[in-house]
């Protein structure tokens, strides 16, 4: 059974202009060990898929339907009738089993607390470990991301580490009570390429020495390429196709997927062709259009792609694409 | 893409551009030594690319170039004079020849001007046209050009994503008919399919109007597919020079092999067998720099010497590289 089934999710925010339809009808699942990378553009839908799931949606927002299975327990939000209930559930999970870093070291770790606070706090909260029980483990783990000299550091404030040093003490802290789900988000785009360097290479050590599965999402494809195992590309609130990372990188079935692979510069190419852009800009959630989400700008539209959803089509056991482009029935108009 | 000239639209020599950081009145003096001794040449329709880390310098460079900051010492030679002291008329009249397209197109932008304001600006400043007829025909040309409609003219920034913004930033650059545009980071805070839209509108303009680029980013893909050169910065010095495709190919210089090699590749099968050089260590403080060269801290080939003494800039081939391995 996967680690990480999700069924259908939607998940709505209320505005002053209305409600944003953020995440529609999204369905994936996760396995135990691997890496799966959530690419999208912002706006897509990527960030607020996986804070529905850990339920940590800001105050407008509201998961409308679906269903979450995480190791074999339904955390679903409607399978609670109380928010109370809900948040204990969630809490429990969270930093236990469930753990998340997020793109900003600064705005997660607290200003004002040392290290050492921190990083025992998860383990306090969710072991029955001893305050110097923890305090070892915290060494243990500073030393596993790769902090020289941890026993000096660990009495330090955030603001005494650099930004791929920071990043480093929230992965600590994510692996502290060994989840078996890490969600990372954009977890190195704050950091300078030598720097997300050191962190890729990192996430892939540990990638490979623990079994913890890897949601990451992000914009890079590079990201991408260097470490996930399969690949969802978002657009528009939806999921508009899933791969491996072979499938998605070499044979692309959605228009918007192959447009995203040819409007990066890939520097191993030393032809001066331009690059080819997606025209236009992504649609607006407030009014979610009706048919593909990518009718506005993708250049094979037909008259049904406006009118009508496209349905999952699988190309392999791992490789699904949302496109009429896909379907021979649908009238070339 | 270049034309071949002899004469260089810009120069810069010894360029070096500190920042007295000193706290409070006793204390003892400190200066961030942002450019330190930085030289390059720009040839007309050339596009020059700036790379480097956060903190390398690349920006203060950019913004000493189009005199917002003024260097403590060294020439900036543009069109055959040395602009590093002007001052006043002959500010502003060279300012008319060198824009600059900025980072963030929510900041860059006064929310309480309409589209055609912000674009008039420039041409009511630098007195271009006669009158606000003349003016407003401008506008809408430059607004086709760089792919918006005519009737956004009235239109607030906020109506507009940030992809729309930077054109709006291009356009307004575009405004006084500049020779040279500076552009800092124009697209690292756009969505990918977004960022190609402006990098291939940066080309076109190029091509018809004749423009010189400085491309300052830290994304190393995009700078080498735009330019036709690369300058390497690292703690405020230029580290390599030279065509984008050998630079790229051949890096010599032990800092650029490093951070070519830590670029994602786009490429699944490359990216995951791909050998990486994973520098240890970050960037030393530019207020406490290394005492020889800059990168003597993290470089695995690094000699006494090289901690000792600061390697000036070596001619190999069609390249400047400031190391002593290449020395003869």
């Amino acid at each position: 059974m996967a680690l990480l089934e999700v069924e259908n999710l939607c998940t709505e925010f209320k505005t002053d202009q209305g409600r944003v339809k953020a995440v529609r009808d999204v369905s994936f699942h996760v396995e135990q060990g691997e890496v799966l990378g959530i690419v999208g553009e912002s706006g897509s839908g990527k960030s607020q898929t996986m804070y529905s799931i850990i339920g940590l949606l800001a105050a407008n927002g509201e998961v409308t339907n679906g269903k979450v299975t995480f190791n074999g327990k339904d955390i679903s939000r409607g399978k609670f009738k109380k928010k109370k209930e809900y948040e204990q559930v969630m809490s429990e999970l969270r930093g236990n089993t469930m753990a998340m870093i997020f793109q900003d070291p600064m705005t997660f770790l607290n200003p004002v607390l040392k290290i050492e606070t921190q990083l025992i706090e998860p383990l306090m909260n969710h072991t029955k470990m001893t305050k110097a029980q923890a305090r070892e483990r915290a060494l243990e783990l500073m030393r596993l991301v790769g902090i020289p000299s941890p026993e000096k550091r660990i009495t330090q404030y955030p603001f005494e580490f650099s930004g791929g040093m920071r990043q480093r003490i929230v992965i600590a802290i994510a692996l502290a009570c060994n989840p078996k789900l890490i969600i990372a988000d954009e977890p190195t785009t704050a950091l300078d390429v030598t720097i997300q360097a050191q962190v890729l290479e990192l996430i892939d050590t540990l990638k490979r020495e623990s079994d913890s599965a890897i949601i990451m999402i992000t914009h890079d494809l590079g990201v991408v390429a260097k470490l996930c195992d399969r690949v969802a590309i978002m657009y528009g609130g939806k999921i508009v196709e899933i791969g491996t990372d072979r499938e998605i990188f070499y044979d692309p079935k959605h228009p918007y997927t192959t447009g995203l692979l040819s409007c990066i510069a890939n520097p191993e190419d030393d032809s001066d062709h331009d690059l080819t852009p997606i025209a236009g800009s992504p649609p607006d959630l407030l009014n979610p259009p009706k048919g593909c989400p990518f009718v506005d700008r993708c250049p094979h539209a037909m008259k049904v792609c406006k009118e009508y959803m496209p349905d999952v089509k699988t190309f392999s056991p791992t490789h699904e694409c949302a496109c009429w482009l896909n379907d021979r029935k649908a009238g070339k108009e | 893409m270049s034309n071949v000239q002899d004469k260089p639209i810009l120069s810069v020599r010894d360029l070096k551009t500190h920042f007295d950081v000193t706290k409070g009145l006793f204390a003892p003096k400190q200066v961030v030594k942002a450019v330190d001794g930085v030289s390059f040449d720009v040839m007309p329709n050339e596009t020059f690319g700036l790379v480097g880390e956060s903190g390398c310098g690349k920006s203060t460079l950019g913004r000493t170039i189009v005199k917002l900051y003024d260097p403590v010492s060294g020439s900036i030679t543009f069109e055959g004079k040395d602009i590093s002291k002007i001052k006043g008329k002959e500010l502003k009249s060279f300012r008319k020849d060198m824009q600059m397209i900025f980072q963030d197109p929510y900041a860059s932008l006064n929310p309480r001007m309409t589209v055609g304001e912000i674009i008039k600006e420039p041409m009511i400043i630098h007195n271009i046209y006669d009158n606000d007829e003349q003016r407003e025909k401008r506008v809408v040309e430059l607004l086709e050009i760089v792919g918006l409609k005519p009737d956004h003219i009235r239109r607030y920034p906020a109506e507009f994503s940030g992809g729309q913004r930077q054109r709006i930033g291009i356009a307004r650059s575009l405004a006084v008919n500049p020779k040279f545009i500076v552009c800092d980071e124009p697209i690292s805070a756009l969505d990918v399919s977004i960022q190609a839209q402006v990098i291939n509108l940066l080309k076109s303009i190029q091509k018809e109007m004749g423009l010189s680029y400085l491309f300052i980013a830290h994304d190393l893909s995009m700078v080498k597919h735009i330019s036709d050169k690369i300058g390497v910065m690292y703690l405020g010095h230029m580290m390599e020079v030279g065509p984008s495709n050998d630079v790229y190919h051949r890096p010599l210089h032990p800092y650029t092999v490093a951070l070519l090699s830590a670029i994602p590749i786009p490429d699944p099968d490359t990216a995951k067998n791909k050998g990486r050089i994973i520098l240890e260590g970050e960037i030393p403080s530019p207020i406490n720099p290394p005492k020889g060269c800059p990168f003597s801290t993290r470089c695995s080939k690094a000699t006494d010497r090289c901690r000792q003494e600061r390697p000036q800039p070596i001619q190999v081939g069609n390249r400047l590289v400031s190391c002593f391995l290449y020395e003869k």
